[in-house]
């Protein structure tokens, strides 16, 4: 096997799977609101397309005095407000007016994914070429957050101590989330609220403001994926179709997960792997295509052997896709 | 004033678009007393109740706690007025424990400490006499357990006001004794109850007081112990109405489907019906009890060819016909030999009729196939649907309207005529009345009893034992998907089956006691 090592195999499965586990987190909070927001792909888009933006801009603006970890943190906020603010957009017309919300969210991914478009070719008939920052900038963002003697360890190093920020960052929000969701009241209610609105209503819960909040701050994780992907993967140069599919595959690695936070962890690793599988581990005569439709083969089975076994708890939320309205009859 | 009630309606009414749901009521509560609210269905009992419980807000009129007038916008300003609901439909979340649905939407802080939560819930129980599993999930639960869960949540809550929407329609007898003690508990302890129930004998042991709803206007409210059944109906209905079934003598009963060892099991392998067997007679009506998901549908299903059938025999007889094996055929050929299922789910839509066609289109789901034309033949259809809407006078403005709009008494007419019209000599009715009012439940009682009189076999799935007791013949007890005993209804009683329902055989019949415990575990049969 030339070529081939497993460590490299594992690292690329992590880098690749870290926008999705950003991607399926946030839309495991949103689902786990009873919210069915099929709009992933475009708020990925979004959140990559004003990510890139945000950092572009502020390298351009402070030139050679740019900071690295604020240019991060510009990014990282742009990409989420961006997705906030589509999240916004899907809650108003599906919790406040009542569309339904498998067409909303089809339409978030077309609006999405033409307003990422948009900047994304704006920045780069502005600059005339390929956007992209300066290579100190890249390096804040690609870079590891560990001394240089921990990622010189054999072995371990590598598999734990070499990834740029967002990989441990998204670990640390999918544990959070975890936890939120099962050792704390609110997230109990979150839980309630997507189950069962009527019964979270009749027990006083807002449903309304249950599902604002988890709908917007799961978006914005999810846009996070984009950004994540654009700034690292794709290292932090526009391509208009570099996103294309991440967030159907992060839908999909919803239902992989049995909307659970903390299989999104092995999950998007797994996921991350199928996706470069074609690169790492290619075998001849079969095409680059099987391998691409691997994860949603992977989805498929797990959805199968799934509903064979009737576990309650794998279920989806039993209120997921249906809008609540308390005076329906 | 000289007295504060503890709630007082005043001048309350509730529109649903053009339609008056309550209409300027007026209507207090005194503490310590359990006051029942009757009426026809549509008649804003629930409705009236909603807005109490901050579920609906009232259009006009106000309502009074204590004497002072409140606002009750949401589900939680009603908590903070002690006042609970206890939903017809059971509002719990079926994933989570019984303590988690408890403490849900409670403005407690903090971390979730699940151990002090089931501590207070087990204090609850201890002082009214539940029996729960704090950390028991609901989907594992019994329907008498969810209504436990659900009255503990609002005791937790520290309701005063305490309303029930229809809490026996779901009940075995035992069940029911079992909730009106934990009812008399609570009346001691100073808790006012309002109960909403259609059942007239219930009405009459739990209540102090009886207030009558009729279409959305309150009609009075008497003392219980100065009114009877028939002035309370009169009440309700605006008119005296007969409350009787012409229960004839079966003639010259003849085998129509002959039941034999029939096994089926749900699409996860599990064992919904075994070893079922029994005869059904024509000119006979046979009921079928049993607590919810016994095995109910499932029978009727099978008969009917939308199940598999993993063994048994089932061997139709029609009238001066031979006998033909049912079993293996389609659904369509049953159907066409005279095999009829009405089956009204729970929502009453599901099955059955299709809800944004009329009465017309609902007719031709049942003929379309014998006309062989190119196009679709309304003429017959349109005739069945004019002769339903005129024999069972059904409420719609036109036969073309959506059956989806008419109110949930209608719907069942069409669907109940329907399979009427299409002369069965077998005749499967499943909850036919399932949140139909006494009146027209009555309707659809004699048109039961009117096809028996033809000669045709009449299966009849109910709920009401009461009912089941006074329309059938026999009647068919299942338990878990057996039968668990089968009883003339001319001279058994209430507590008889509601024994065989909870164990196979009964566990009052001496020499089976002990041989099969009962499958659910389920308290409340001691007899006092």
């Amino acid at each position: 096997m030339n070529g081939f090592s497993l460590i490299g195999l594992i690292r690329a499965a992590i880098l690749n799977g870290t926008p999705l586990l950003y991607g399926t987190s946030g839309e495991i909070l949103t689902q786990k609101s009873g919210n069915m927001n099929l709009g992933v792909e475009g708020l990925m888009f979004m959140g990559g397309a004003f990510g890139l933006c945000g950092a572009f801009v502020y390298g351009n603006a402070a030139g050679d005095n740019a900071v690295g970890w604020i240019a991060v943190l510009i990014a990282f906020l742009c990409a989420f407000l961006a997705g906030v603010a589509g999240a916004f957009i899907y809650s108003v017309l599906t919790v406040t007016l009542r569309a339904n919300q498998n067409v909303t969210g089809l339409a978030l991914t077309i609006f999405g994914t033409g307003v990422g478009q948009f900047v994304g070719e704006l920045m780069r008939l502005r600059v005339g070429g390929n956007v992209s920052i300066s290579n100190t900038l890249k390096t804040a963002f690609s870079g590891s957050i560990f001394p240089e003697a921990m990622q010189k360890i054999p072995v371990l190093g590598d598999l734990l101590f070499n990834y740029n920020i967002f990989v441990y960052a998204g670990i640390v929000i999918v544990v959070l989330m975890s936890w939120f969701m099962h050792h704390t009241r609110k997230g109990l209610y979150l839980r309630a609220v997507g189950e069962s609105p009527a019964t979270a209503d009749a027990a006083g819960i807002s449903v309304t403001r249950y599902r604002y909040a988890a709908t917007c701050l799961g978006g914005g994780i999810s846009a996070l994926g984009g950004m994540v992907h654009t700034m690292t993967i794709a290292g932090c140069v526009w391509n208009h179709n570099a996103l294309a599919g991440e967030g159907w595959v992060a839908v999909a690695l919803v239902i992989f997960c049995l909307w659970k936070p903390l299989n999104a962890l092995w999950g998007s690793m797994l996921f991350g792997g199928l996706l470069i599988l074609y690169l790492r581990l290619p075998i001849p005569f079969i095409p680059t295509q099987i391998y691409k439709i691997v994860p949603y083969i992977a989805t498929t089975i797990v959805l199968i052997l799934v509903s064979m076994r009737q576990r309650k708890e794998d279920q989806p939320p039993a209120g997921l896709g249906l809008n609540y309205f308390r005076e329906d009859r | 004033m000289e007295t504060t009630h503890v709630v007082e309606f005043r001048g309350i009414s509730k529109y649903f678009g053009d339609n008056a749901a309550n209409d300027n009521v007026d209507l207090y509560l005194d503490k310590g007393v359990i006051m029942s609210l009757l009426g026809e269905n549509g008649s804003g009992k629930t409705t009236l109740m909603n807005m109490l419980a901050g579920i609906y807000f009232p259009d006009k009129g106000e309502i009074l706690i204590n004497g002072k007038p409140v606002t009750i916008r949401s589900p939680k300003d009603a908590f903070e007025h002690h006042i609970g609901m206890i939903h017809q439909h059971f509002m719990l979340v079926d994933v989570f424990t019984a303590a988690e649905n408890i403490v849900l939407g409670l403005d407690e802080a903090g971390r979730l400490d699940r151990r002090q939560i089931a501590d207070k819930v087990r204090a609850i129980s201890e002082k009214y006499g539940f029996e729960i599993d704090p950390n028991k999930k609901v989907y594992d639960m019994s329907v008498s357990e969810k209504q436990t869960v659900e009255i503990i949540k609002v005791l937790y809550r520290g309701a005063d006001i305490l309303i029930l929407d229809e809490p026996t329609a779901v009940l075995t007898p035992q069940e029911t004794e079992k909730l009106f003690r934990i009812m008399r508990t609570m009346k001691e302890d100073g808790k006012s109850i309002i109960i909403i129930t259609h059942k007239l004998n219930e009405v009459m042991s739990i209540s102090d007081v009886v207030a009558v709803l009729r279409k959305g206007k309150h009609i009075a409210t008497v003392r219980t112990g100065e009114t009877n059944e028939a002035q309370l109906t009169e009440m309700m209905v605006g008119r005296k109405v007969e409350l009787d079934i012409d229960r004839l003598d079966p003639r010259d009963p003849k085998p129509r489907l002959t039941i034999a060892g029939l096994t089926c099991r749900d699409n996860e392998g599990v064992e919904k019906l075994s070893d079922v067997g029994f005869i059904a007679y024509g000119g006979e009506i046979l009921g079928i009890a049993g607590i919810a998901g016994s095995g109910q549908k499932e029978l009727l299903e099978a008969i009917a060819g939308l199940r598999r059938i993993e063994k048994g025999s089932i061997i139709y007889t029609p009238e001066g016909k031979a006998p033909t094996e049912l079993v293996g055929k389609s659904p369509m050929e049953i159907k066409d030999a005279g095999v009829a299922l009405a089956f009204v789910p729970e929502d009453r839509l599901g099955m059955g009729l299709v809800g944004g066609m009329g009465m017309t289109g609902n007719m031709m789901l049942r003929s379309w196939s014998k006309s062989h034309k190119w196009f679709i033949d309304k003429k017959e259809p349109r005739r069945l649907a004019q002769e339903v809407y005129k024999f069972l006078e059904v409420a719609t403005p036109d036969i073309d309207y959506p059956v989806r709009k008419l109110s949930g008494g209608n719907v069942q007419k069409v669907l109940v005529g329907r399979e009427i019209a299409s002369e069965p000599s077998v005749l499967m009715s499943a909850y036919a009345v399932r949140g139909l009012d006494i009146n027209t439940s009555y309707i659809i009682y004699n048109l039961m009893a009117g096809q028996k009189a033809k000669g045709v076999a009449v299966i009849f799935v109910g709920e009401d034992l009461d009912v089941l007791l006074q329309l059938c013949d026999k009647i068919l007890v299942l338990c878990g998907g057996r039968v668990s005993g089968i009883v003339d209804a001319r001279t058994a009683t209430k507590e008889e089956i509601g024994l065989l329902m909870t164990s196979i055989g009964g566990s009052s019949t001496e020499s089976r006691a002990g041989s099969e415990s009962n499958p659910d575990g389920k308290e409340g049969l001691k007899n006092e």
